[in-house]
């Protein structure tokens, strides 16, 4: 195991990734942004607190994707959560899907799609804390908090204080 | 005819001698007898009269791809029997003595075992008039017992009459005791385990309310009367009573009966539908304690042979019946030899002397002593043995013992002289 | 869980579980049914051998709206029949791809054997057999009764539900009692003597042979569906005498507790178990049943469906 962001550079990235959208977007007032359960989710209420911090409230909800993946034969069905349109909806805003990690692209693949039930966005932009590499669709990031190369093997775990009582990023060594 | 010689074999008396067997007969009994043509060495081994079954389904005429009179003969003296009573419900019913006659003659052919045909008390197993019983009785067949068994014979009027009319020969009705009103659809036992698994009820009563009734019937008419395969511990305190009045009333329980229970039901595997059906722990000790003491006279198993894909299906459609004659005597060591219910004398009684004073089979259930009929099984009351259904040989394989461990084993066979089965294994040696 | 075979295959936490995937689903599919992808590529085959155009309708549209392929087999009538043989029919429907099978068969304990005899690997759903047990239709009943009644703790503690009707030949009422029981509610089941079964001592709920004594305090009222067949097996003397012990009519109707909700699993006989008004009064949620049956059936058919529990694989795909 071994941490490649601390508490304080976590809040840094989120901090910077805040002015990112805000510049990006030329402030705010068209901005939704969308988290993605769990840590997602949490990431997304973070960053909307700093961006009314900065610049003007902006609201926020959750997406929850579960039964838009393709690899249910793979996984046991978990618990769904429940998606939370931001006020104001989605119909004609910017959309920032927010989540912890960005691997395969797969997930992404699967929020575009759960996100396309539920109105049509006039352009959707994806935040990730970590962008670890081995994409397997056409799928980038627009603000990333940190680049980590990783293998396959390894395992990269975000650590959030709200869902885990502690704060880092860690990379394990996998299991063969 | 060669002579045989036991070598070394315990009687139940504890006893443990040579016995020599001449032409059929057992010819000498003592210790260090000399040699003779077939040696047999018994020596750990318990020597009983051959076993008599009172209730066999050997489905020929008509589906011998369940069964046929030469593979339940096979499985008769795998089981220790020596002599077995054909049911009558065959395809034409054994209602005529051309059919008793005809099974009768397999038997003989097959040569393994005494093989007597039941005939059917009504024309068809239908309930409505009397066969022709008078001459099936006066048959080459010379048949003794009556039964509509797989249906009761539900008329009492009928039943009047046929307690009466067998009289003449001193025969003997044989009653599947089932309201057939009561029991309309029945799939197993009434009671909460039926409920709980949505399969219409066989209310005791079904069978009690027709034993009471045919037992006064049978009095009324001085007639001698037998109970098929008593299920329920209401029908044990009815038959306690009429015994206690003297009445002239046998009755028999399956092997099955005395150690499965409906809670076997729950896995809705048909291999454990039977008619009756199983009940319950308490009807189970109350069936093991009326045979310990004679309420219940015999052991009778209904082997009831069916293929696979009558046992292949949904409950509602499953046949209703097991295969009994090879576990017969290992479930009676299990359930009442080692519980010390009962000792040897009187297993004898319920699978061999009693059954054929029943039957009159006065060739069979004789005791062991000079000039008797070699009519003799050799087993080892103390083996453990793992039934296994791929091993029988009988024609079908609905067994619901499959993987039981049981106590007590039959191990040679010997019918009319003749080993039809040495060291566990059919010899394809016959008698005639 | 493999199957869904009787509510006793559930725990208490998976038959909660089920209904708050099913209360999610209703989020998610809120004022647009499009379709999920979830199941797609799965096969889910219907295999009905006795008429049920509601429920296999309900279990058709929940694999639909999930994505799965839907494959229809429907036996006209009794199938307890020699020449129909069930082993060959869902042997011949698992030969053409079925990842699940939803079964409907008047044989009590067809879909345990279908699922316990080796005969198939899918995954077996038993939407009824026999008289036995119809456990969807109790999850659906049981989502409907929370929605109206049970509050945020989702707890069915102190909840009276009166069951009335044909009990002995009932499958929705075993499945309902199971389930009840296990989420906390009281249930009284109430009927003529005749159509209690046998041995209800042991079922660990209340029965009355009056619908009268407690009326005031249910919660919820179940109304079976009664078979005229049964008069000519002697359960009751005819439709009329039932109507008046054991029918929902409008007298009884108002003396209900004024929260109180009125259930029928379907289909209805007006004026026999139910009065038209009871069936269309306010309190009256049969059609609500329906449309929960949907969501309820999605919501077991993507729990069964999922993969085993894996290791935790970390991150995000």
């Amino acid at each position: 195991m071994s941490m490649v962001l601390d508490g304080a550079e976590i809040t840094r990235s989120l901090k910077r990734i805040s002015h990112e959208i805000i510049e990006r977007n030329h402030g705010v007032d068209s901005v939704v942004l969308m988290g993605i359960p769990t840590r997602g989710a949490t990431l997304a209420k973070r960053l909307a607190e700093m961006i009314s911090d900065i610049e003007s409230p902006i609201s926020w909800g959750t997406l929850d994707i579960t039964l838009h993946r393709d690899d249910l034969r793979l996984r046991a069905p978990r618990a769904l959560v429940e998606t939370v349109l931001p006020l104001g909806g989605i119909e004609g805003r910017e959309v920032v899907l927010i989540d912890d990690v960005l691997f395969s692209g797969r997930t992404i693949r699967a929020a575009l799609d759960a996100l396309g039930e539920l109105g049509r966005p006039r352009s959707v932009q994806l935040a990730v804390l970590v962008d670890r590499g081995h994409r397997e669709l056409p799928i980038r990031a627009d603000y990333v908090g940190k680049n980590i190369p990783t293998s396959l093997k390894e395992t990269v775990k975000v650590y959030l204080t709200e869902v885990d009582g502690r704060e880092s990023v860690e990379i394990e060594a996998g299991r063969l | 005819m060669s002579s045989i010689i036991l070598r070394s074999v315990s009687l139940v008396s504890e006893q443990i001698v040579d016995l020599l067997i001449t032409d059929g007969r057992i010819t000498a009994i003592g210790r260090d007898l000399p040699s003779a043509e077939i040696e047999i060495n018994c020596e750990g081994l318990l020597l009983l009269p051959g076993f008599v079954d009172l209730h066999t389904h050997l489905r020929e005429p008509g589906k011998e791809n369940a069964e046929t009179v030469l593979t339940g003969s096979q499985s008769a003296v795998r089981g220790g029997f020596t002599a077995i009573s054909a049911m009558a419900n065959t395809f034409p019913v054994a209602d005529t003595a051309g059919v008793v006659e005809q099974v009768w003659r397999l038997g003989k052919s097959a040569g393994l075992c005494d093989v007597y045909p039941i005939g059917a008390v009504s024309e068809g197993l239908e309930g409505n008039k009397l066969a022709e019983i008078g001459a099936m009785a006066d048959s080459i067949a010379n048949v003794r017992i009556f039964s509509d068994d797989g249906k009761c014979v539900s008329d009492p009027l009928l039943m009047r009459r046929a307690l009466e009319y067998v009289k003449r020969f001193g025969g003997v009705i044989a009653q599947h005791a089932q309201d057939p009103r009561l029991t309309i659809n029945a799939q197993m036992n009434e009671g909460s385990t039926a409920s709980e698994l949505g399969l219409t009820g066989w209310p005791a009563v079904a069978e009690e309310s027709i034993i009471a009734r045919d037992i006064l019937l049978a009095n009324t008419v001085s007639s001698r009367l037998h109970i098929c395969h008593v299920s329920t511990k209401g029908s044990v305190e009815i038959l306690r009573w009429a015994k206690s009045q003297g009445m002239n009333v046998t009755a028999e329980v399956t092997p099955h009966h005395l150690i499965l229970t409906e809670e076997l039901a729950k896995s809705y595997d048909p291999i454990f539908k039977v008619n009756p059906p199983l009940r319950t722990q308490e009807d189970v000790i109350a069936l093991r304690e009326a045979l310990a003491d004679g309420i219940i006279d015999v052991v009778a198993t209904d082997h009831a042979p069916h293929p696979q894909e009558d046992k292949d299906c949904e409950w509602s459609a499953a046949a209703f019946g097991m295969v009994g004659l090879e576990t017969a005597f290992s479930i009676l060591v299990t359930t009442m030899i080692e519980t010390g219910l009962m000792g040897w004398d009187r297993m004898i009684e319920v699978l061999s002397t009693a059954p054929a004073k029943i039957a009159g089979y006065s060739d069979q259930g004789q005791s062991i002593e000079v000039g008797a009929f070699a009519n003799l099984v050799i087993v080892d009351p103390k083996a453990e043995w793992v039934v296994d259904r791929e091993m029988m040989a009988s024609k079908s394989r609905n067994t619901p013992f499959h993987g039981m461990s049981l106590r007590g084993e039959v191990v040679h066979t010997i019918y009319r002289g003749a080993v039809v089965l040495q060291d566990r294994k059919l010899t394809g040696a016959v008698h005639g | 869980m493999k199957h869904l075979l009787s509510i006793n295959d559930l725990s208490r936490e998976e038959a909660i579980a089920i209904l708050d995937t099913a209360s999610q689903l209703e989020t998610l599919t809120q004022g647009n049914m499009k379709k999920l992808p979830t199941l797609r590529g799965y096969t889910v085959v219907n295999l009905f051998f006795e008429d049920s155009t509601r429920t296999r309708l309900s279990f058709d549209a929940a694999a639909k709206r999930l994505s799965a392929d839907v494959t229809n087999f429907a036996t006209k009538g009794s199938s307890v029949s020699k020449g129909e043989s069930l082993k060959d029919t869902a042997q011949t429907l698992q030969a053409m791809g079925a990842d699940a099978m939803v079964i409907r068969h008047s044989a009590s304990g067809a879909a345990v054997r279908l699922a316990e005899s080796g005969w198939v690997d899918a995954h077996i759903i038993n939407a009824g057999d026999g008289t036995h047990e119809h456990p969807t239709q109790a999850l659906l009943d049981a989502f409907t009764i929370r929605k109206h009644l049970v509050d945020q703790e989702r707890d069915f503690h102190g909840v009276r539900v009166a069951i009335v009707g044909d009990i002995t030949h009932s499958r929705v009422a075993r499945s309902n009692i199971l389930l009840l029981k296990k989420l906390g509610a009281k249930v009284t089941v109430i009927a003529p003597p005749t159509l209690i079964p046998v041995g209800i001592e042991a079922w660990g709920v209340d029965y009355s042979y009056d619908f009268d004594r407690e009326l005031e305090e249910f919660d919820v009222v179940m109304m079976l569906r009664v078979q005229l067949e049964r008069m000519n097996e002697a359960y009751f003397p005819n439709g009329r005498e039932y109507s008046r012990a054991y029918g929902l009519d409008d007298l009884r109707l108002n003396r209900l507790k004024k929260s109180a909700i009125v259930m029928h699993p379907g289909p209805m006989n007006r004026g026999l178990e139910i009065s038209a008004s009871s069936a269309d009064s306010i309190r009256s949620v049969v059609l609500e049943q329906v449309t929960n049956g949907v969501l309820v059936r999605m919501a077991v058919l993507y729990r069964l469906l999922g993969g085993p529990e894996l290791l935790n694989t970390g991150g995000s795909l």
